[in-house]
């Protein structure tokens, strides 16, 4: 099977997509890639380098260049939608989050309730997360957990192509809004990746290691971490089930819940900030409904209740790395009343 | 002579085994079909049994130790044989490890892939030989990977050519009208273009009623049939199963879909789960597996009945089945012990050729040789 990065993988699943139906159109600061540039349009593909291509074979009217103004992506997004299109909006940054989040939190999420059911939003947004290129307190943030707390928002934060691509076709396939959460230092990362187009449903976590002895919960670039610490501690005979929730909104609480009957104990890792997060959530979670299968208190390992860092070295303190994960299972899994 | 047991390669992606245990200690002697040892891959356990009698005069891969494929495990060698000539052996063993993963993806055995009714179908052949290719066809919503335990054990002595069905693994999706029809053209087709001419046909369950259905189309060139668990004998199949195989998008419900094929649920492992669950969210599967099932398992029945064509044929069949099959009843193989030479393996069900390899390799090399 071919290996691909998951910038090919978005890609892909934007192609299938177009090519499959009409109404699916792509919209953002940038999308046609190049504009005004010597090499004109297309030639560097969008910032991200995502949507190359597209402009190319879908033309001016799908793949749509904006000005530099969130809010009105956003509100042109949401309005075409539910008027019928079906749009997949960038953002570039999900720290502009709060310039365009009416459009988002209010209207976008709120259609569907407000015209009683008779209207549909099939509009994706495509987003960056994460910290890790020294870019700064305004363009290093995973707010995942905001667009998550809005009732009426479906969020996906994929860990791998493989998964990236079929959650964005199912995003794209869905009648809801949908905020894909894409880590700026995870486009490079490849894996085996069908030629085919395929869905993954929503609420459905992928277990990705198998372990009897202490179940940790990670997303996004933290699930790759977290492998590297649960390499560390089987060396050391402790098993980890690792498990990649994949989607936050819709959680698959099930498999989270059935892991810590069985493990008894559990670590959350989160690379966004502690506060009323997924961290927090997922531990919320298990001391409601799975208390009296825990033998260790839950512990949750998250950047602190700060800014992102400029300071490379600071930077690298804030976020959560293997050795921080790995103290974190071996405490819960040494714990003795 | 002194030979070695070697790390075996399961399946297109295995690439490292674990040894969970061995079965004999140091320095026993066995018997050819004894079992050695077990091993683990990410996607199942299974046993190691012994070729041929000998003895097991070192243990060289401890219990709990991963190894790449061809690695040294052992080495068997007569009972009387120096310790100098087993170190000997040990050290001059050499495992030849692609340098890098490129060179790894180069030494791969890769499908081939023939165009058949202007899709593309998967191939693996292995092996080669003088007398009759092997032609092994798998069941409704399998792929190659059915004939991980058995194909290295055929191809020493055969051309073995695993066929992937229309709308299988990563065969085209096209299955036309999903019947018997459909698929025996398909076969037909894909047999043409790999030049075979005469074959023995190894088919399990749905592949088992097209392989008969291949022999009466054409009965010259079939040499012998095997019918592992085989469709088409009989009317009773379970259709909760088929509809929750057809149905399953969830980790949960094709976990439980998948443990009614077998009689311990051990053994479907969370890996083989995620493979079955990647295949049925291809876009055009799951419409292709409700064609099909609807053309052979209809309402909780199989519409398909090849007990008097069988009964016809003049090449000899021998039926493999489980005891405690839950998805096609032994029975069905038991009522056509007249023409057919039929075992029935106990704590075994719908997937003998992977719950019980060994015996089912034995069986299929004495029909084939």
């Amino acid at each position: 099977m071919p290996v691909k990065t998951i910038r090919q993988a978005l890609q892909e699943a934007l192609v299938h997509e177009m090519r499959r139906d009409p109404r699916v159109v792509v919209i953002g600061e940038d999308v046609s890639g190049g504009a005004g540039t010597e090499g004109g349009r297309d030639a560097a593909g969008g910032v991200l380098g995502v949507t190359k291509g597209l402009i190319k074979e879908f033309g001016e009217n799908r793949v749509i260049d904006t000005p530099i103004t969130e809010s009105a992506i956003m509100g042109a997004a949401a309005g075409a939608a539910v008027t019928g299109l079906r749009p997949v909006a960038e953002l570039m940054f999900s720290d502009f989050l709060g310039v365009c989040f009416d459009q988002i939190f209010n209207q976008a999420a709120k259609f569907r309730y407000m015209f009683g059911g008779k209207a549909r939003t099939p509009l994706v947004i495509r987003t960056m997360v994460g910290a890790g290129r020294s870019a700064a307190a305004q363009h290093s943030q995973s707010p995942y957990h905001i667009f998550t707390s809005v009732p009426g928002l479906k969020v996906v934060v994929p860990s791998n192509a493989y998964d990236a691509k079929g959650l964005l076709i199912q995003a794209i396939r869905d009648d809801d809004p949908v905020v894909f959460c894409e880590h700026k230092l995870m486009y490079d990362l490849r894996t085996e990746v069908p030629d085919e187009a395929y869905t993954i449903p929503f609420g459905e976590a992928n277990v990705v290691r198998d372990g009897d002895d202490v179940t940790v919960v990670a997303l996004a670039r933290m699930v790759h971490y977290t492998m590297e610490a649960a390499e560390q501690l089987a060396a050391d005979g402790i098993e980890c089930e690792v498990i990649d929730p994949r989607t936050t909104s819709p959680l698959d609480e099930d498999t989270i819940l059935d892991s810590v009957e069985r493990t008894g104990r559990l670590v959350v890792v989160d690379e966004a900030t502690p506060r009323c997060s997924m961290a927090t959530d997922i531990a919320a979670l298990v001391a409601d409904k799975a208390f009296a299968a825990l033998k260790a208190p839950v512990r949750r390992v998250t950047a602190p209740h700060t800014p992102v860092p400029f300071a490379p070295s600071l930077e690298k303190l804030y976020i959560p790395d293997p050795d921080r994960i790995a103290a974190a299972v071996r405490d819960v899994h040494g714990y003795a009343r | 002579m002194i030979t070695a047991i070697t790390m075996p390669k399961w399946g297109l992606t295995m690439t490292e085994g674990k040894v969970v245990q061995w079965l004999k200690p140091p320095g026993a002697a066995f018997a050819a079909g004894a079992e050695l040892l077990e091993i683990e891959t990410s996607k199942i356990t299974n046993v190691v049994e012994a070729d041929a009698a000998g003895t097991l005069s070192r243990i060289v891969a401890t219990e709990g130790t991963t190894l790449p494929i061809g690695a040294l495990l052992a080495v068997i060698a007569p009972s009387n044989t120096p310790a100098a000539d087993i170190d000997a052996f040990v050290a001059q063993f050499v495992v030849v490890a692609p340098a890098d993963d490129d060179a790894a993806e180069a030494t791969q055995v890769a499908p081939r892939e023939l165009q058949v009714g202007g899709q593309m179908l998967r191939c693996l052949e292995l092996g080669s030989g003088d007398g009759p290719a092997v032609l092994l066809l798998h069941g409704f919503g399998g792929d190659l990977n059915t004939w991980m335990f058995n194909q290295p054990a055929l191809c020493p002595d055969h051309r073995t050519l695993a066929l992937e069905l229309p709308g299988h693994g990563l065969s085209g999706k096209d299955v036309g009208a999903g019947d018997v029809a459909a698929f025996t053209d398909a076969i037909d087709t894909a047999l043409s273009a790999l030049k075979v001419e005469r074959l023995h046909v190894v088919g399990h369950s749905m592949g088992g009623a097209l392989a008969i259905a291949l022999a009466t189309r054409d009965p010259a060139r079939i040499a012998t049939l095997t019918l592992l668990a085989p469709a088409g004998l009989g009317p009773e199949i379970n259709g909760g199963f088929i509809n929750a195989f057809v149905r399953a998008t969830r980790r949960r419900e094709a976990t439980e879909a998948l443990q009614l094929l077998v009689h311990d649920p051990a053994l479907i492992s969370r890996v083989m789960v995620e493979e079955t669950l990647r295949y049925k969210r291809l876009d055009g599967v799951p419409r292709s597996l409700e064609t099909v099932a609807a053309a052979w398992f209809p309402q909780g029945r199989q519409a398909v009945d090849l007990r008097e064509t069988l009964r016809a044929l003049r090449p000899p069949v021998q039926v493999i089945c489980g005891r405690d099959d839950r998805i096609i009843p032994a029975a069905h193989a038991e009522a056509i012990a007249d023409v057919a030479r039929v075992s029935v393996l106990d704590n075994v069900g719908h997937l003998p050729h992977m719950e019980r390899a060994g015996e089912v390799n034995r069986l299929i090399r004495a029909m084939t040789a």
